[in-house]
């Protein structure tokens, strides 16, 4: 598996190693993507892809958008009645956007891990395989199976192993973050995304997850919405900078933070604004 | 200045503090009142006899509460059982499948007719839910049916009901955070697994007191009821019976309490005992909601 | 399979909701086709005059004065027991305080209890101090019925006001009764509106006043009076062998759902600018 690390910075796409469907773009490929809330444009014709199997960070101001794209990875503003979005958003060279795409079987190779870690009201263990569930898998051996796997990836395991019955809520604010990334991880996704993971987090649980961010980027696809450079600085590989609403820039986490070639950029990564 | 002022804060403590006790006192007023007026009918007859016997003839001395009681249950649990799946089905469309216009319209419609009096519910019932059964239902099932019957008095209760459930059913939907929705969708969920495993599940305790509210209510109403369900002692054998529910006993002898005695100490047994099951119903209930939290909630 | 169920599901839940709106409004639509022919000028400013239930002529102004009386008295005295009540709970007390706790349970409680038992209550009372079915009687049975609806309704506004507010004040060193003069001017669009919904609970309200308010043709002069009251003028009338008079009872019926329908619509008109004012 080859993976050439050509910089993007305009529109040469990182060519991804041969899947088994044949396809040769990179993992996620925004194409010309344009959304509007009510009559505001609001992601202004994105063109970004993402690299395999490496972590990407999308960094900006608040207010620029990049929540707002990275939703758009997995559907997510469907359910919202004022958003309209045109372009195309390739994943696994399969347009998302396209008028009869499927939307449970893309959300399924995508793990959203949100802001607030949120739990669903039920038990530990129900959370861990309530994905595995809902597509199909049955069996009280096998679900414990993959509960323990998962919850041993995140370094939950020990902490939890003799409670998995007991409310997920009542685990601490951390290992909730990590219960739902457990969670993601047991639909056995492609693709992560972090929409500003640790920001609600203490620093030491924040620490906890990026450890384990960088444990598993190497099989699968980060993308991750930080709040802070210095987050974006001790693990991205990749970065994306946006700014009120457009893509500036993007190349590999040692080109834009040494030697970023837009104006924009460099006064962000120099704390100019906010 | 300063001793005016201090005054004036001591006599508003004083005020608020005693109003706030007599709102307190009100409950145990009324229960202690009804007690002591039932007392009498109490001493006279053991409880068992009076809840489980069915004859009620005042002039002779007896009184069995049964058919009353059952009657209650009955209209009750018809209520219920119509009320509740509509006003679930009908919650969880509106706030997970109707668009944000209709949800505001649909909550306005229900805001406005749930303060419509029972009274007006009762003219409709006798209008058209009351004809309904006698001449289009009825006649598939039994012989005959004057159409006053506890179905009647069910579904009245049922159509009063709906808007106060659907109200609270919407508030706690509204409740469930927009993460949760999409923590689910996000794992591939469809929307209704996601309403199903997540928003009911999260909801359970709303809906138990939303629930809880509802048959208290349906227990206690009095005028509706009474307009539609017949009035006749009876057991009730088959729902287009006529029946007779505790509050429409108490509403239509309160003129003749005072001729018999015991009467009156009857009926008011009949308001403690109403009272009495829905303090009960509502403590209990209250406990449980509790528990629940404890348990799944953090 | 998954989507059949979907699909089933979906179906059920449209149909309900098409189901109760067209009830709800089938209702509406009832109420006006039977009372509206009835409704005259006569009806609403006449008392019944003697041939009345016979189908002579005459009115129901005593049924809608006497609402009237008897729901401005209860409104009155509800507030005075109500908004000290809420003021107590929020601003004097801690918030964490037992006391506040165990009254809220009790409102709750009191909330929850059918109006007969409160109209029951209210008729022992007015034994007790001999009181004979009268405006005074009513009055007492409605405003026990609507202190813990008024309660709720001010207590769940009252519960919004941050508590940085409150102590903001209190730090300036005003006595806690100067802050909750503060407080109230805040309050009042919800007092408002909590009035406005226990009016819409006591006026439509027939089990209170059925042992104790009476009833009467003419307009109660004092409070010692017996006085009529709109949901028992429906409920009688509507009992009554000749058509006329039922006919009436239907004029009634729309008369309240009117009066019922716009103390809604203010309510919410005051609830929304409530929330536009908010802090």
């Amino acid at each position: 598996m080859e993976l050439m690390t050509a910089p993007l910075i305009e529109e040469r796409p990182i060519p991804k190693a041969k899947s088994s469907s044949g396809c040769l773009k990179p993992h996620i490929e925004v194409e010309n993507l344009n959304l509007y809330i009510q009559n505001n444009h609001i992601l202004k014709n994105i063109n970004l892809a993402i690299p395999d199997k490496s972590i990407t960070c999308i960094i900006g101001p608040s207010g620029c958008g990049k929540t707002t794209l990275l939703r758009t990875f997995n559907r997510l503003h469907d359910d919202s009645v004022d958003v309209k979005i045109t372009g195309k958003l390739f994943v696994d060279c399969e347009d998302i956007y396209a008028k009869d795409a499927e939307v449970t079987h893309i959300r399924k190779k995508m793990g959203l891990l949100a802001q607030r870690p949120c739990s669903l009201p039920m038990s530990i263990i129900d959370n861990v395989v309530y994905g595995p569930r809902l597509h199909g898998v049955r069996g009280k051996r096998k679900l414990y199976a993959i509960a323990r796997h998962q919850l041993t990836a995140v370094g939950l395991w020990e902490e939890v192993k003799d409670r998995l019955k007991s409310p997920a809520s009542k685990l601490s604010i951390g290992q909730q973050q990590r219960l739902c990334l457990a969670r993601g991880l047991a639909v056995e996704p492609e693709i992560i995304l972090g929409d500003e993971a640790t920001s609600a987090l203490d620093p030491i649980s924040s620490k906890t997850i990026e450890e384990l961010f960088l444990s598993i980027k190497d099989k699968y696809t980060i993308v991750l919405v930080t709040h802070t450079l210095r987050q974006a600085k001790r693990i991205a590989d990749y970065v994306a900078f946006m700014y009120m609403g457009e893509l500036i820039e993007f190349g590999t986490a040692d080109q834009l933070f040494n030697h970023p070639k837009h104006k924009l950029t460099r006064e962000y990564i120099s704390g100019g604004f906010s | 200045m300063l001793k005016g002022r201090l005054l004036k804060d001591k006599i508003a403590r004083h005020y608020m503090l005693s109003a706030t006790i007599f709102s307190i006192f009100i409950l145990f007023l009324i229960g202690g009142g009804l007690l002591a007026k039932s007392l009498p009918i109490m001493q006279e007859k053991s409880l068992w006899t009076l809840l489980t016997t069915s004859n009620w003839r005042p002039f002779k001395g007896d009184f069995g509460f049964a058919s009353y009681i059952l009657s209650t249950l009955y209209v009750t649990a018809i209520a219920i059982a119509i009320a509740l799946p509509l006003s679930l089905l009908t919650s969880i469309y509106i706030i997970e499948y109707a668009s944000p216009k209709i949800l505001r319209a649909f909550t306005a419609v229900v805001d406005l007719l749930s303060g419509i009096p029972p009274v007006i519910y009762g003219v409709w019932g006798t209008l058209t839910i009351v004809p309904f059964i006698s001449e289009k239902l009825a006649p598939h099932f039994v012989e005959f049916s004057t159409g006053y019957s506890v179905l009647a008095g069910g579904i009245v209760l049922a159509i009063m009901i709906i808007p106060l459930i659907i109200s609270i059913l919407i508030e706690v939907f509204s409740a469930v955070p927009k993460e949760m929705r999409e923590a689910s969708l996000s794992l591939g969920a469809t929307k209704w697994q996601t309403v199903k495993k997540v928003v009911i599940r999260k909801s359970i305790p709303g809906i138990v007191a939303a629930t809880v509210l509802a048959i208290s209510r349906a227990f206690g109403e009095t005028i509706a009821v009474l307009m539609v369900c017949g009035n006749f002692t009876t057991l009730p054998k088959s729902i287009f019976d006529a029946c007779y529910p505790i509050p429409a006993l108490i509403a239509n002898n309160y003129g003749e309490m005072m001729s018999v005695p015991r009467y009156e100490s009857a009926l008011m047994f009949a308001a403690f005992l109403l009272f009495f099951i829905i303090v009960l119903f509502n403590v209990i209930s209250r406990l449980v909601l509790i528990q629940i939290d404890k348990r799944y909630q953090s | 399979m998954k989507k059949l169920e979907e699909k089933i599901f979906k179906f059920l839940m449209i149909s309900s909701t098409v189901l109760i709106l067209s009830i709800l409004l089938y209702i509406l639509y009832v109420i006006m086709k039977k009372g509206l022919p009835s409704l005259s000028w006569d009806m609403i400013s006449k008392i019944p005059s003697g041939g009345f239930y016979l189908g002579k002529e005459g009115g129901i102004l005593n049924a809608i004065m006497g609402s009237l009386y008897l729901i401005f008295f209860s409104v009155v005295i509800s507030l005075m027991v109500s908004v000290p009540v809420v003021m107590y709970l929020n601003f004097t007390l801690r918030r964490r305080s037992k006391l506040a706790a165990f009254a809220r349970l009790t409102f709750d409680v009191l909330f929850g209890i059918p109006s007969i038992v409160y109209g029951a209550f209210g008729f022992t009372v007015m034994i007790y101090f001999g009181l004979q079915a009268s405006l005074l009687g009513g009055i007492i049975a409605i405003s026990l019925l609507i202190i813990p609806v008024m309660i709720r309704s001010i207590d769940e506004v009252a519960i919004l006001i941050p508590n940085d507010l409150v102590e903001a004040t209190k730090s300036l060193g005003a006595t806690n009764y100067e802050t909750i003069k503060v407080i109230t001017r805040q309050l009042l669009p919800g007092i408002s509106t909590a009035v406005l919904l226990s009016i819409g609970r006591g006026i439509g309200d027939a089990a209170t006043v059925l042992f104790t308010a009476g009833y009467t043709d003419s307009i109660p002069t004092s409070l010692t009076q017996p006085t009529a009251s709109l949901p028992l003028a429906i409920f009688f009338q509507l009992s009554s062998p000749v058509e006329e008079v039922q006919n009436r009872a239907y004029a009634a019926a729309l008369v309240l759902t009117i009066i019922i329908l716009t103390l809604s619509f203010a309510a919410r008109y005051f609830s929304r600018r409530l929330s536009k004012n908010k802090i």
